[in-house]
């Protein structure tokens, strides 16, 4: 087998949505931590998956691909079940939210009891990048928001671990976890470990 | 907070992958699109195949119709300018445009140069035919790179050979001892530091897609299995007859390239696919691809 199964991190399966978006990136993130990590397009993909990244992409298309292929249901009922961990990255935390209060129609998983507003910073010319600090990690973070959402409202049990400015961009609720920014675009893997060690307890 | 980076122009490209982007004319069919699971839309006047019938020039669409059509969607949308007009990629900035397409599609406004894309904050794609080409257009500031095919024709041939062009010249600049990366830079008219990245990486610095004669599930699942990141599709939607199931079918055998059943079920029943140009009768000068330099 591979090197990277020597150091690899606890001994779980994660897998990454690849319905659409930026999963390949995300992969690449966790097999550099030695994480065995598998494309999911299909129900049958979340076999033996301890956790699952639902990445950044077009929330309409991810969501409605997610329904109609039966990952949503498989999804939720295995969140139920509390076997599977799953982290949103700005479309994926799109996916995740309880109200899309614009868009109140979206198809999306919806377990997660946030309100989200997408596209909350405009249109593409004002994406930006910026350090974050989250609740956890002693150095800033370096943060991407691409047409990003911005989370309005957490509901009881979501716990906030980072804000840019007043806006809420990363928070948690059990094994889910949701953030508004692109941590698969830079070089550090930090909440890329902190989620496997989430999928693994 | 710093807005406009080449990071956030190109890391928005990512964010495209394993999707479909459609050139739509008016509102209604950006709706379609959207509705479909287009990942954006590209707004334009004409679709391709009535530029190549109509002829004249082609131009930047009014931006009275762009702006109808981000009115209409909540996907991002993209429009074109002619290859080295500033003014027009000013325009459609301005406008809020989410990616400028510097497209030879329509009428080239400079004949030497391409515009300097570093200068904008809204990101740009380009076409290229092969890896001298696409490597240039990343050094004037790129995010995106995609195959021009030949637009308008209904046939993936070009699409195809612009793909095994640029990503076997991919396959052989990381296979190069390093002391030859110089004179490949030269003899392709590449810049030295994006070649020897390329080496190093073992791809494009920035996300390449297919377009150009896509027009069936089928053809936009071979471009992924080609190694593509996704797909354009120009007028292979609306000019065909039921634009609004072919645009969920391409959609669908984007995401499922590699699982046949799927894109074997998608594609049943689609209704007349648009009429396709051989190209072998297509005269020379009327190649869009041959635009660019």
């Amino acid at each position: 087998m591979v090197a990277t199964d020597c150091y690899r991190i606890g001994n779980v399966k994660i897998g990454v949505m690849a319905i659409q978006g930026d999963f390949r990136d995300h992969k690449q993130m966790l097999e550099s931590l030695g994480v065995e990590a598998v494309e999911v397009r299909l129900p049958k993909h979340l076999e033996g998956l301890a956790g699952l990244i639902v990445p950044g992409g077009e929330s309409t298309t991810i969501g409605m691909l997610a329904r109609e292929y039966g990952l949503e249901r498989a999804v939720r009922e295995r969140i139920q079940e509390g076997s599977l961990a799953v982290w949103g990255t700005c479309a994926g935390a799109i996916w995740l939210a309880k109200e899309i209060p614009q868009y109140p129609d979206q198809p999306r998983l919806g377990n997660l009891n946030i309100v989200v507003q997408r596209n909350a910073y405009g249109r593409q010319v004002d994406s930006f990048e910026e350090d974050l600090q989250i609740k956890g990690l002693d150095k800033p973070f370096h943060a991407f928001f691409i047409r990003a959402p911005v989370i309005l409202r957490v509901g009881e049990g979501v716990e906030v671990l980072a804000k840019h400015h007043d806006e809420i961009v990363l928070v948690q609720s059990g094994k889910l976890l949701a953030g508004t920014f692109h941590p698969e675009l830079t070089l550090d893997s930090r909440i890329h470990q902190l989620f496997v060690q989430l999928a693994s307890s | 907070m710093e807005k406009g980076t080449l990071r956030v122009k190109t890391g928005f490209a990512e964010m495209f992958k394993g999707g479909v982007i459609m050139d739509v004319v008016n509102a209604q069919q950006a709706e379609i699109a959207q509705e479909a699971g287009a990942v954006a839309v590209m707004a334009l006047e004409r679709v391709p195949a009535d530029i190549r019938v109509q002829g004249g020039v082609a131009r930047m669409s009014d931006p009275k119709l762009i702006k109808e059509i981000i009115g209409a969607v909540s996907i991002p949308v993209m429009a074109k300018c002619r290859i080295g007009h500033t003014v027009e990629a000013q325009i459609l900035q301005a406008l809020g445009v989410d990616f400028i397409d510097e497209s030879e599609v329509l009428t080239p406004a400079d004949e030497s140069f391409h515009i300097d894309k570093h200068a904008f904050k809204v990101p740009f794609v380009c076409g290229a035919t092969e890896i001298g080409e696409a490597l240039r257009r990343i050094g004037e500031g790129a995010a995106m790179i995609r195959t021009k095919g030949e637009a308008g024709t209904g046939n993936v041939v070009e699409a195809v050979r612009h793909t095994r062009s640029v990503l076997g010249a991919v396959r052989q600049i990381q296979a190069l001892p390093r002391e030859e990366l110089m004179t490949y830079a030269k003899n392709h008219g590449a810049p030295y530091e994006l070649v020897w990245w390329v080496h190093e990486n073992g791809k494009l610095p920035v996300v390449n897609f297919a377009a150009g004669g896509v027009a069936t599930p089928a053809d936009a699942a071979l471009m992924m299995q080609l190694g593509m990141d996704g797909v354009f599709v120009g007028s292979g939607i609306f000019k065909s007859g039921d634009p609004r199931k072919r645009a969920r079918a391409i959609v669908r055998a984007v995401t499922h390239y590699n699982n046949p059943e799927v894109v074997a079920e998608v594609s049943e029943d689609l209704g007349e696919a648009m009429v396709g140009i051989n190209l072998d009768f297509l005269p020379e000068e009327e190649k869009l691809a041959r635009r660019g330099w």
